[in-house]
């Protein structure tokens, strides 16, 4: 690393920009980050980018100076974690590990999609699989794997079931399960918090 | 079966090969054993688990349930090898991760202590491809081929993962236009195309799927619009999730984007080591080509046919 950038992580930053995000990021030893000098070379890299709002260089700087709206955009979920950005970063900032590290932080706060929260908790959690072939609602994956000489079920988790009880004991060990709760807890608040908010605006409305 | 095989490895399948392209599994185990490579199951592995998602979710959790992965091949004594970029980028992630910090490792095998094991580190995870051009190389692959294709234009996908991070992959650091996988394609006649943009991701990583298939599908739909224009007769790829997403993803550009692909899309998506089998003359029936089933609503969606008449006519 040199020098110009080593003085550019350690600089002292005036207390509003050394957001609550940027401390977690210092915290999990990402503080490479402050290196940032926002040259876009992330952004113009990024094919995701080309179609959509998502923005790579826009979210690591609201990431360094605290705008926390950067953890409830779905902009963060359409990074296909390609890693251009972390290849051509001229400043070395590993940056696709920086914005899987911000869904870690956004999801810690339960900003997670409903499909992405069924993927974790329906289905990995629940069968030690991403894409599952077993059961009743699979049985033509099973046919297919069979029609191809091969057994019906692979000799993965699938075939042994103490596995998945071995996968969660690790998954809670390691906080998943908790983290999970959490999630649900806090999306459901949120939902409820607007529930109520738009039962008020519509009683205002009726006794207008 | 007690002959003496060259290499051995501890075939991790992951989630998209098993259970949605088992005609991948099928190609790679009769490929393997064709070139004197035993592949050993791994009982009871799990998901890597998925780099983009449950990474994303939880690094903890990711980087304990991978290393659980590599103990399985650990305990048979094996390199654990995938034929899945996603499974490579997490496997071979975790595995350097816990390399370079010590005190991450430490605290893995303590929560891996809870089920009764235990991981050192000491063998690498590989990718299939990997495997192929590094460990058996060029020359001995080409030993092997039989018949070769006479006119057959190729667009190669590689996929990010195999290639990215480039500081953790076995490329020296080569990741703008790797050659590698075009190199295993052209030793069966097959001319691997140039094509726009050709390293660009297919669009289905990152949990960008999961999330919004519209946005994965405008990726694929930029790569199919690049591979049509270049002339290609068939896609060749090294991960079933960009397979998945070339393939079912076809169905799904041809449906949203209709106003403005013209034609339908309909090239085959083909994994390399069923091209390379059916060039060492393995029977297309045992490389998972031939359909042997009255099954709706399965892979492949785009119809393979084309590739098979082209094997009808040049592979004699």
């Amino acid at each position: 690393m040199s020098d110009n950038v080593e003085k550019y992580i350690k600089r002292k930053v005036y207390k509003s920009e050394n957001s609550r995000i940027a401390q977690k990021f210092v915290d999990a030893g990402l503080e490479k980050i402050r290196a940032c000098i926002n040259c876009g070379t992330c952004t113009g890299s990024c094919p995701s980018g080309r179609r959509t709002a998502y923005r790579t260089r826009s979210a690591i700087r609201k990431a360094l100076t605290g705008d926390e709206s950067v953890l409830q955009d779905i902009d963060i979920w359409l990074c296909s974690t390609c890693y251009y950005c972390y290849e051509r970063c001229p400043r070395d900032i590993p940056v696709t590990d920086m914005i899987i590290k911000l869904r870690n932080i956004a999801v810690e706060e339960g900003y997670i999609l409903d499909s992405h929260f069924t993927l974790a908790n329906d289905i990995f959690y629940a069968t030690g699989h991403g894409v599952p072939a077993n059961g009743e609602a699979n049985k033509k994956w099973q046919d297919l794997r069979e029609s191809y000489g091969l057994p019906p079920l692979p000799p993965t988790v699938h075939s042994y079931p103490e596995a998945v009880k071995e996968c969660q004991t690790l998954m809670k060990e390691a906080g998943f399960r908790k983290l999970l709760d959490n999630a649900k807890k806090l999306k459901e608040e949120r939902k409820s918090v607007e529930e109520n908010k738009e039962k008020e605006q519509e009683k205002e409305k009726e006794s207008k | 079966m007690s002959e003496k095989k060259n290499w051995r490895y501890g075939f991790f399948l992951g989630c998209v090969i098993p259970n949605r392209y088992p005609m991948i599994e099928r190609s790679i185990r009769e490929v393997f054993e064709e070139l004197n490579a035993e592949l050993l199951d791994l009982p009871g592995a799990s998901c890597c688990p998925a780099p983009g998602v449950f990474r994303a979710f939880h690094i903890p959790t990711w980087l304990v349930i991978a290393a659980r992965n590599i103990s399985i091949a650990e305990e048979l004594g094996v390199n654990p090898i995938t034929g899945c970029n996603g499974c490579y980028g997490t496997l071979r992630d975790a595995w350097y991760d816990l390399e370079h910090n010590p005190e991450e490792k430490k605290h893995v095998n303590q929560l891996l202590a809870k089920v009764g094991r235990k991981y050192n580190g000491n063998l690498e995870p590989k990718h299939v491809v990997q495997a192929l051009y590094l460990d058996m190389g060029l020359d001995y692959l080409r030993d092997h081929i039989k018949y070769k294709f006479k006119d057959l234009k190729v667009a190669v996908h590689y996929g990010c993962h195999i290639v990215k991070p480039s500081d953790k992959r076995p490329w020296n650091g080569e990741y703008e236009a790797p050659e590698f996988l075009d190199e295993i394609v052209e030793i069966t006649g097959a001319k691997s195309i140039d094509y726009k943009d050709k390293y660009m991701c297919c669009g289905a990583g990152g949990a960008v799927r999961t999330a919004v298939k519209e946005v994965a599908a405008d990726f694929t739909r930029e790569k199919l619009v690049n591979i049509r224009d270049a002339g290609a007769d068939i896609i060749i790829n090294c991960c079933p999730f960009c397979h998945l997403q070339l393939d079912l993803g076809q169905v799904e550009v041809n449906n949203f984007y209709h106003d403005i692909i013209g034609e339908p899309f309909k090239i085959p998506v083909i994994y390399i080591t069923q091209l390379l089998g059916v060039a060492m003359g393995i029977d297309p029936n045992r490389l998972g080509l031939i359909k042997n089933h009255e099954l709706s609503g399965v892979s492949p969606f785009i119809p393979v046919e084309p590739f098979m008449e082209k094997i009808k006519q040049q592979l004699t």
